[in-house]
């Protein structure tokens, strides 16, 4: 199936793409086919900054398990510094 | 012997609201006198080098062949990937744009030399959708729907898609429509098309449906791993058939 999801939400930060570093200023989430990977559906994240036109872009396409043990991650990083962050 | 030699070039043509978009066309060089066209509608993914490809398989098969970018007004000269990601988050094409860009291409297609003035339409994934809408919003010859959305079922709550069930439109279809899918397929699911195919029955309007088991969305990416060759080969001789008793003198 083509699942037409898109999960967006605004973030600070900055990525680096095919031109550079840049600040990013909002994310898509998809589950959906993917460009280049080779698997029927992948997990896609689009960080962007659309005020930065099209190719200001870091894309990453990870199958179902890598993205949950990525967000995983993502929790255990954030949880071993919570002075930090809160 | 044909030499089965084509040009294929990009060039630009006036779509929606008299908007200068890139488009990409195929001919065959082969001087026919009267030769079928089709829009080509890419898929969700955009104006990318397999559907180029399938652009020059009309072209090698006798037709003229002409897709629009449909993204790039949002992001002209961008990589395909980059423009489809920021269509994406934008919620689409919105429907009376794609009506006015295959309005223009098919224009541009009846204008070449050779043409016998028909245009057929076809769509992948969106596009299928999108192949739709166009023939019943236009007068075309022969339309080709290919595992497309949201006619019948709308989009489910929560998503920024900004497409609209379109199924309500079936009455002003201007033209046979062949429909291909996957019987995997979740959307469209076999139901959703099985039941546009009733719409259409109840409204004599003339199709046929193919529904291909182990088949999912996207069957004829051959750069994908969705591509099932038996359901992708056997679409493409359903489509020479079909475009074949629709689209010749």
């Amino acid at each position: 199936m083509c699942t037409y999801t898109t999960e967006k939400i605004d973030i600070t930060g900055s990525g680096k793409g095919a031109a550079g570093w840049f600040a990013l200023s909002d994310a898509t989430v998809y589950f959906d086919h993917p460009v280049h990977a080779m698997a029927e559906h992948t997990l896609n994240i689009d960080f962007r900054n659309p005020g930065k036109g099209p190719a200001a872009r870091v894309a990453v396409e990870l199958t179902a398990e890598s993205a949950r043990a990525l967000v995983a991650a993502i929790e255990a990083a954030l949880a071993a510094v919570p002075t930090l962050v809160g | 012997m044909t030499s089965e030699a084509l040009t294929a070039s990009t060039i630009t043509i006036s779509g929606y609201g008299g908007d200068e978009i890139e488009a990409y066309l195929a001919v065959p060089d082969d001087g026919a006198s009267a030769r079928g066209s089709v829009v080509v509608i890419h898929h969700m993914p955009g104006y990318d080098t397999s559907t180029k490809e399938i652009v020059r398989k009309f072209a090698a098969n006798g037709y003229a062949a002409l897709m629009p970018n449909l993204y790039y007004r949002e992001a002209p000269g961008a990589s395909p990937d980059d423009a489809a990601a920021t269509v994406r988050a934008t919620g689409g094409v919105p429907d009376d744009r794609l009506v006015g860009d295959v309005a223009g291409a098919a224009g541009k297609l009846r204008s070449l030399p050779g043409s016998n003035g028909k245009v057929g339409v076809i769509g992948y994934c969106s596009g299928g959708r999108q192949s739709f809408l166009a023939a019943c919003s236009l007068e075309l010859d022969a339309a080709v729907d290919c595992y497309g959305a949201f006619i019948v079922k709308p989009v489910p709550e929560g998503l920024p898609l900004k497409a609209k069930p379109i199924v309500s439109m079936a009455k002003d279809l201007s033209c046979p429509l062949l429909g291909l899918f996957g019987a995997e397929d979740k959307m469209p699911a076999p139901d959703e098309t099985a039941e546009l195919s009733a719409a259409l029955d109840e409204l004599g309007k003339p199709h046929e449906f193919h529904t291909y088991e182990g088949a999912g969305h996207s069957f004829f990416s051959v750069d994908r791993v969705a591509y099932r060759p038996e359901a992708a080969n056997d679409g493409w001789q359903q489509i020479w058939d079909f475009y074949g008793r629709y689209l010749s003198r």
